[in-house]
């Protein structure tokens, strides 16, 4: 995977043909490289200069940084200006779009001002539920569903006008992309529904916390019986486990998440729980990536960022590729294929 | 109510076969409605419907019903009120994220589903965005007046 036209900040790099972005994200994608995403958390600040901090510490292990829109129904910095911010000094950003806080005439105007300032990448998501944050009294939107919103989403790129009809003057160039939870019922119906997510637009998949690899084998191999497997990009959430008693808060309050029992009983168990998490995480993406079908993974390390670098490097999913970032020097320039 | 609730999706394929007939009746009917005036009929028809859907399914009265795509299960129950299936939320014993004490509607919906004549199909169709200006208003008489014969066009005089 050699890309000659290397990235000047502020400057879209042009669109190759086939292509949806003009981003390095899709492009490594579609060269056929294991990619990397890092969950972003943004900031509870009104600071550039915060945001900058918190994705530097990403530099050289990620292809792409998810900016968290509300997660958890929290409230933080919008998702739309972490994004800008980033794509301004040249990161390439996943933004994240939630149903639960607008209705479609803000969403899809926010789609087309994420497009404007540069942003290629976009993860459309339901959401959490409000009760899950620090606003529990706000009202929930929830206009759209993640599938409506996929679909309003690539009819702006690709018919050009609103779900009103009106027309567009000029179109987002954006690649578009889903979650799905392989590991929360109705088991059955969850390859199903990354087929009706694919069919609405999505072009690639970032899934929740994967803990159990066996569960991810069955979808995987669902979704190959359906086709699915050469029409979109999965990528696999992951993530290191501070300690048990950390796992165990997780699995009961964060929505989505499933931990197995043996997952924690490890944690429990061992001398270094902090250290014993990150081996966990390393040997997760070792399994993962040998699984048919899976294009990357996605890294959520809420509070232990610094992870991040740690367990990428020892997984050895790069191959030796140093993804581009600010001040990358010039002999790393060439991101070299596996041999 | 939540306990006749469930029973309607456990019970969705005898209320497709009767909603299949009810719904033949209601659109023979259309030039009854015509006559009565669509308008006219609107507030008291909703208010029958809403009293009858809302026992058997705790309807929302969305305008949009897709009961019969959705195993009898109405998904505007979903807190989220999707329409196209489950969050990521659901908890491993099949219970709603937002509402731990309910059963996910898309999980109750999904069991419905594969109970009905039609199939389970019908469940993984895309669906329009909820039109909220129909909010309130009989889904009954929409389908009467969308899949019955229109009238011949007067001719001019």
């Amino acid at each position: 995977m050699i890309f000659e036209d290397e990235p000047e900040p502020g400057h879209p790099l042009p669109m190759l043909p086939g292509h949806s972005s003009a981003g390095r994200f899709e492009r490594i994608l579609r060269a056929g490289g294991f990619a990397v995403t890092a969950e972003l958390a943004p900031p509870d600040s009104a600071a550039a200069e915060d945001v900058y901090a918190r994705a530097h510490i990403f530099d050289g292990y990620v292809d792409a940084i998810n900016a968290t829109d509300g997660s958890g129904a929290n409230c933080h910095m919008s998702s739309v200006a972490v994004c800008a911010l980033l794509t301004h000094i040249g990161y390439s950003p996943v933004m994240q779009l939630s149903c639960r806080d607008r209705n479609r005439i803000a969403m899809q105007g926010e789609i087309l001002g994420a497009a404007a300032m540069g942003v290629c990448n976009l993860l459309c998501l339901t959401g959490d539920g409000v009760q899950a944050g620090d606003h529990p009294q706000a009202k929930p939107v929830f206009d759209y569903d993640s599938i409506s919103l996929l679909r309003a989403a690539t009819r702006l790129r690709d018919e050009g006008t609103f779900e009103s009809g009106r027309k567009l003057t000029s179109r987002p160039h954006v690649f578009f992309g889903a979650a799905e939870n392989p590991f929360v019922p109705p088991y059955d119906w969850r390859p199903q529904r990354l087929a009706q997510k694919v069919a609405a637009g999505a072009q690639f998949i970032q899934t929740q916390y994967c803990f159990d690899v066996p569960l991810l084998r069955k979808f995987m191999a669902r979704a190959d019986e359906l086709g699915l497997l050469d029409q979109v990009f999965i990528l696999v959430g992951v993530g290191p486990l501070p300690s048990a008693k950390t796992a165990d808060w997780m699995r009961r309050h964060v929505p989505g998440v499933h931990i197995p029992d043996a997952v924690v009983q490890r944690l429990a168990g061992a001398a270094k729980p902090k250290a014993e998490g990150r081996n966990l995480c390393v040997e997760l993406i070792q399994e993962i990536r040998e699984i048919k079908g899976v294009s990357g993974v996605h890294l959520m390390a809420y509070r232990q960022e610094e992870a991040v670098a740690e367990v990428i490097e020892r997984s050895g999913v790069l191959q030796g590729r140093v993804p581009w970032y600010p001040g990358r020097p010039a002999e790393l320039s060439l991101e070299k294929a596996a041999s | 109510m939540y306990a006749i609730r469930l029973w309607s999706v456990r019970h969705s394929r005898g209320l497709e076969a009767f909603y299949q007939g009810f719904e033949r009746i209601v659109v023979a009917l259309d030039p009854v409605w015509r006559f009565l005036g669509y308008n006219r009929i609107e507030k008291p028809v909703a208010a029958v419907e809403k009293l009858v859907k809302g026992v058997l399914f705790d309807c929302q009265m969305c305008g949009m019903c897709a009961l019969s795509q959705t195993g009898m299960a109405c998904p505007m129950n979903c807190p989220k009120q999707l329409r196209h299936g489950p969050c990521g939320g659901v908890r491993v014993d099949g219970m709603c994220e937002v509402k731990p004490e309910m059963r996910c509607v898309w999980v109750e919906a999904y069991a419905g589903s594969q109970r009905m004549q039609a199939g389970p199909a019908a469940i993984r169709e895309l669906r329009a965005p909820v039109d909220r200006r129909l909010t309130g208003t009989s889904s009954w008489l929409r389908v009467a007046r969308e899949k019955a014969p229109k009238p011949p066009a007067k001719a001019a005089p």
